[in-house]
Order: C-alpha cells, then structure tokens, then sequence
C-alpha cells in the first residue's frame, strides 16, 4: 500500500526582509485609516468600504496588484506577500474587498493564461485597484467542490461575499466563465444581512444579462479551483492575523485588569488557557506559511497544504475569537469592544471557502485515507 | 583562535578523517575518539573539546559525509542524558580540567551520564530538593539523600548531581551542583518498575557520597542557576534534523488505516483525519523552529513543542488503540526489563498508549510548561508565591 508523498521541497516558512516591510507599510496604513471605532463605524453605513483605504491599499502601497506579473500592470510578487497583506487586514478586521478581489477573481483571471484579450485587460484593471471584481460563488464554497450553480446567465447566486461593492462579476456557468458588469442591464445585487459585518454578502440575480464570455466550461472549472485554492489558502493568514490579534488582545487586557486583589492574568487556569491559545497560534503561522509558499512555487503539495491550513487555522481563529471574548468578561459581550468583530468574522471565515471538515475530507482523498 | 571554519573547510577536515581513519576498518571506540580530536564532534564547541568554534548550521554538513561513508555514530540515544543535558552544563561552567575530562568520553560514548535532579519531594516543584552536601574542613563534600525518575543510572557511569548546601537560605539560594560518581559505593541504583512493565527509570540512594570539590561545577550556591542550562538544554532538544511527513506516532496509525479496511469505522475517520492534520501542523511548526535556528533568529515555539508532542502522542496512540478492536485489548509483554534507551514509537500500541502517559510528565510536566509559556513568553504575571523569601529549613514539607 502506499503512503502519501512527502513534500517536494523543503517550504521557506520565515519571512523574508521584503515581506516584513511590506507588513510594517499595511500595518501603519490599517493603524490609520482602520481602528477599531473606524470599522465599527463603517460596518453601521451605507458604504461597507472605505474608498480612501482601499485606493491607499491597493496603488499607495500596491498591493492589488501583488500576483499579478508586471506586464500585466501588477507586481509581479507571490502568494507569500498577498499573505502578509491577509495577516494584517485579519488583524485589523480590516473591511476591504482584498481576498475576494485582488486573489480569488485575480488568481481566476490568472489561471486563464490570456495575453492580451479582455481576461488581461481586466487584471490589469484590479492590479490597479482602479476596479474590483468578484467571482460569483457562495462564499462557502471550497475548492473541492466548485460545480457552477447556472446553467447560463440567468439565475441567483446567494452568499457572494463583495459582490455588493464589485464593479465586475466573474460568473461561472454550465457554458463557461463569463464576465458581467455589475451595473449592467439584468442584473441584481441584493445585500443580505450577513453576521460578517466586515465582509458583506449579497444575492447576485441575473435576468438574461450580458457578459464577457472569457473561458469554456473545462477551463473556467479548472481556473475557478484555482481560484478558490488560493482563497483557502490564502485565508488562513486571515485567520492567523485574527487569531493573533485576540490572543495579544486578550494577554494585554488580563495583565492590567484585577479581580481578587490580583491581576487576572495571574490566575493559572488563565494563564494555561492563553499559553494553550499561544501554541495554536504558532502552529497556525507554521500551517498557513506553508500553504501560501505552496501556492507561491506553485507545489503540487499545495492542495494539501491548502486543505491542511485551512483544516487547522478555522479552529483556532474561532477559538482565539471565543477565548477573547470569554476572558473580557462582560466587556467582550459589548458592542463598543471591538472583539465581536473578530468573533464574527473567526466564525464566517470558518465556513468561507470550505469548512475544516470539508477539508479534512480532502486530506482523506489526498493521504489515501479513505472513509470506511 | 581557529581560523574561520566555513562547509568547504568542515568537509575537508570530514574527508580526510575518513581517509585517515576507513570506517570499513577502523574499530568504532577509535573511529569516535578520531572524530573528535578532528573537531568534528560537535562543531559549534570550542577546538580542542571535539569542535571547531564554527557555527552549529554546519554539524550538518559533517553528518551527511560520514553517513555517507557509513562511518559508525555515537548512538546518541544511550548517551542522550550526557550530549543534551551535562555536556553543555559542563562547558558553560565547567573548568578547563573538567571540560578536557569529562566531554571526549561522554561523546564518544565510554561513558554514559545521568542525571540526579528530581527527588520523590521535589518533583515539578525541583528546588524544593532535600538531598544534603555538607563540606567538610579539606573542602570535599558528603551526599545524603534520594533521587528518582533516573533514566540510565544503572548504565551511567558518571550523573550530574544538585543538593542542598545550605538549608538556612531560601530554597533557591541553598543549592549547589555536583558530577557524582556512580561507581561510588555510597551509590545504590534501584529498578523502577513503571506502568508499562518494563524499569526503564531508577531510584537512587546517596548514603556518605563522597565528592571531592574539584567535581563541583560552578559556585558553591549557585546550583540553580547552573541547573537552568540544564533544563533549558532538556527542553530546547528540537533543532537538527526535518522530520518527515508521517514521520511520528501518526506513521502506524496511518499504515494500520490503509493496511486493514475492516477496521475503519466513521468515528475513527474524523478523529484520524484530525489528529493527522495536527500531527502534519506540528511537524511544520517544528520545521519552522528549525529555519528560525538555522537563520539565528530562535524564536520561543521550542516551550511548546514538548506541550504539542505530548498531547498528540497520547491522543494518537489512544486512538490507535480503539482501532485495533479485539487486538487493542492484547498487550505485548509485561516481563519486567530494563531498557537501554526509551523507544517511544516502538513495540505495540498498548506500550505506546501507556508509555506516552509519561509525555506530559517527564521533563517537565505540561502544567509547568504552560507556566514557563504564560510568564517567560507571554509576560503574564505570576501566581503569588510565599516560598520565596522564606529559609528552606523553614519550609513547610
């Protein structure tokens, strides 16, 4: 019987000079423009995004257009880097289309090979930030398991995540990969009332609506797991950045609050808790390192190191969001306190782009582990 | 001082030790003490005690030629205790005479160490120890008391020692380090028989040890302090070399799996598949511990390694057990034996359930890792502590 195949090479699981001064430039941006009352504030308006954040974001710093080649507009960077940005706007909870936008339709587009044509026009257009697009899936939807839900371009899509700031649709149907203008003729974006705040959803109703056709059906299927792998994998530096940030959060909190004559943080079940949390957040950055150098040599171990990330880094962000809330006491039941946020998006990013068990599924199927 | 050692040079020393000294003709014992006059040892020492002051990324280099060459190792599973726990004790504070000594026959594995730390009083709670040194008026010291949990006393030719020299000072204050000879007639080693079966600890009495001042490593009452790059050095084992995938108790779990179908059942899927994962993140966190290493960043995730380890060893083998069905309610053998080396992953998945129970205990309990993790990681406060300022002999026992 055979055993799966150890990993190609060996993964860089550090971060290069360049990557920590691409996340010293996010991080003092998000510190500026995304505080915690700035995200509370935009997530109770009509606008879910922050224009001037997602323009310094996408051409101050330029990191729109990170995967895709220079000329075609981009950076001409790599999955690492794209998943320093994700750490960062996961620990700021940041609202900004990036993970849907500039990697999953990016990384759609990418897989299409075009040169020239309006695939590449397009990438060049969200490399810029100058548009965004999304790929018009439900949220949930994992890698594994990515069936058009049209037959044409007619019909609903529920639970797109961004569609409702997008300016493009990228719609995967029976007939291939289509391009279709949000504000288009026949076609509907109803936001849905989603318990992500940050990271709104929307109904996508088409009613015989125009589009761009831009790949046939094998194609489009084939770029369309891309795209979503690089989702999944790419997620999982979210939720690292958001675990992290509750488990700081929640170290810094219980140092300085006292019950019992005694800093709380001083209480051993406490402390055990937070080291516990401290391990899981470490062993996330080695998972979600992996995954994103995976994608970034293009590793035929990046299924697995998708499936793994994101079967480990779900669980601990939610736990870390859970921990965070339960040891601000009644403080982190508040809305004023910014830990719901975090709670909030640690439980949708669990289900985003395939749940932990649904991944675990695809570590089965890849470890030859069958099920009984 | 030696001049700069870089891989080019450390592969030419390997080369000619070898054409020096054939492996296919050489006998082992020679082969060794060859090695370790060459430097080649442990090449991150200091020349002359088995290294070449070079920089330890390049003990890997070394190792690949000799392996190469089929050349004979150290086997250091016997002689753990002596390369991970007293040999960087002694070269931090040891003197010249005790470091040339005591470290070439220690690597070269003539002779076997142990280590004399924990007492039946004194266990997570290690500077709580009651083991007495008193000096007499020529400076030499006399040992009373008992240790236990002493892995290869009855092998050991020499053990690090810590005892009280002064009981009239607070706990911490009060203790001194000591080399102790085990072939001292004072010593009695005593098999431990453990939950496994088998003794693969000791229990060992000290009765009028005499131990000349010159086996005394560091200050008189400064112990703990030595005793420090002990632990530190037990615990930070993690560095050299990549594990493979499905290279820890996962490995037989997964291969029982594939192996025999009948066994499969839906609840052992999904406790498999997560655990695998688990076991697939921490050998990617050790990886990465190890990357910071190489690069000369060492990051804190060594503390938790231990803690990762121990809880997916016990829940893997756990597992492991429940999936064998009739034959997990067999165990191997209970004759009592008394092991050279522990073998975690060896013999049966009843030995591994049982013998990972140890896991959590040995070396460290988890509950003090999570501590060290809290307070020296985190900057979590302490628990208040009423032990501290108080003299040892004044301690409530």
């Amino acid at each position: 019987m055979t055993t799966p195949a150890q990993p190609p090479a060996t993964p860089d699981l550090l971060y290069s000079r360049d990557e920590e001064d691409l996340r010293a430039a996010v991080r003092a941006l998000l510190a500026d423009r995304a505080d915690a009352p700035k995200v509370i504030a935009a997530t109770e308006s009509d606008t879910p995004y922050d224009q001037r954040l997602w323009s310094s974001l996408a051409t101050g710093i330029g990191a729109a257009g990170l995967l895709v080649p220079e000329k075609l507009g981009g950076q001409g960077a790599s999955h690492r880097e794209a998943a320093v940005v994700l750490e960062e706007l996961g620990r700021a909870v940041a609202p900004a289309p990036y993970l849907t936008s500039s990697v999953v339709a990016t990384e759609t587009l990418l897989a299409l090979g075009a040169e020239g044509g309006p695939a590449a026009a397009l990438l060049g257009e969200l490399a810029s930030g100058a548009r965004t697009a999304v790929l018009a899936v439900p949220f949930a939807t994992s890698p594994a398991g990515a069936d058009p839900a049209l037959a044409s371009l007619d019909g609903t899509v529920r639970g797109v995540a961004d569609a409702a700031a997008a300016d493009v649709l990228l719609v995967p149907t029976a007939e291939g990969l289509y391009a279709v203008e949000a504000a288009g003729p026949g076609v509907a974006v109803q936001p849905l009332v989603p318990l992500d705040l940050t990271r709104p959803l929307a109904a996508v109703t088409l009613t015989g609506a125009a589009g761009t056709l831009l790949a046939n059906a094998d194609a489009s299927a084939t770029a369309v797991r891309r795209g979503l792998l690089a989702g999944a994998g790419l997620l999982a530096s979210e939720q690292l950045g958001l675990a992290e940030w509750c488990l700081t959060e929640t170290v810094r909190y219980t140092r300085e609050r006292h019950q019992f004559n005694r800093p709380v943080g001083s209480f051993q079940s406490l402390k055990h808790r937070m080291a516990q949390l401290w391990l899981e957040v470490v062993s996330a950055r080695a998972a979600a390192r992996n995954a994103a150098d995976a994608l970034a040599s293009s590793s035929p171990d990046a299924p697995l190191a998708v499936a793994v990330a994101q079967a480990y880094c779900s669980g601990v962000a939610v736990h870390a969001a859970e921990e965070c809330v339960q040891l601000h006491g009644g403080i982190g039941m508040t809305w004023e306190h910014p830990a719901h946020l975090y709670l909030k998006r640690a439980k949708a990013d669990s289900i985003g782009y395939g749940t932990a068990g649904r991944h675990r599924q695809t570590v089965a199927e890849l470890t030859l582990l069958p099920a009984p | 001082m030696s001049p700069a050692v870089d891989a080019a040079e450390v592969r030419r020393r390997t080369r000619e030790l070898l054409a020096a000294h054939p492996p296919a003709t050489t006998d082992r014992t020679d082969f060794l003490r060859a090695r370790f006059d060459a430097g080649l040892a442990w090449v991150h020492y200091p020349a002359g005690l088995g290294g070449l002051d070079a920089p330890r990324s390049l003990q890997q280099a070394v190792d690949a030629e000799l392996a190469a060459a089929d050349a004979p190792d150290n086997d250091p599973r016997r002689i753990g205790i002596g390369l991970g726990m007293a040999a960087p004790t002694i070269l931090g504070f040891g003197t010249d005479e005790q470091k040339r000594r005591f470290l070439r026959p220690l690597w070269v594995g003539e002779e076997v160490w142990c280590q004399l730390f924990s007492e039946p009083g004194a266990g997570s709670d290690l500077a709580a120890l009651a083991t007495r040194a008193v000096q007499d008026g020529a400076g030499d010291w006399t040992v009373d008391g008992q240790k236990v949990w002493t892995s290869s006393a009855h092998l050991a030719r020499w053990a690090i020692l810590i005892a009280r020299t002064d009981p009239d000072l607070p706990k911490h204050r009060g203790i001194s380090y000591f080399i102790c000879d085990m072939t001292d007639p004072g010593v009695e080693v005593r098999p431990l028989r453990q939950i496994t079966g088998e003794a693969e600890f000791n229990e060992v009495f000290l009765t009028g040890v005499r131990i000349p001042d010159s086996h005394r490593l560091g200050p008189v009452g400064e112990g703990w302090k030595v005793a420090q790059t002990t632990l530190m050095n037990e615990r930070v084992s993690i560095g050299g070399s990549r594990i493979p995938r499905e290279g820890g108790m996962i490995g037989p779990v997964a291969r029982t799996w594939r192996e025999r179908p009948e066994l499969r059942t839906p609840d052992t899927h999904q406790r498999l598949l997560t655990l695998w994962v688990e076991a697939e993140v921490a050998r990617l966190t050790g990886e990465r511990l190890r990357q910071q290493l190489v690069a000369g960043q060492p990051g804190p995730e060594g503390s938790g390694m231990k803690l990762a380890f121990a809880r997916l060893n016990q829940e893997i083998s756990g597992l492991e057990v429940e999936l064998l069905g009739d034959e997990g309610l067999l165990y191997g053998d209970w004759t009592m034996s008394r092991p050279e080396f522990v073998d975690f992953t060896g013999r049966d998945a009843g030995y591994r359930y049982l013998r990972s129970k140890g896991n959590s205990i040995e070396g460290g309990t988890s509950e003090v890792l999570l501590n060290i993790v809290a307070e020296r990681v985190l900057g979590l406060p302490s628990e208040p502590r009423n032990d501290k300022d108080v003299a040892w002999k004044d301690l409530s026992r």
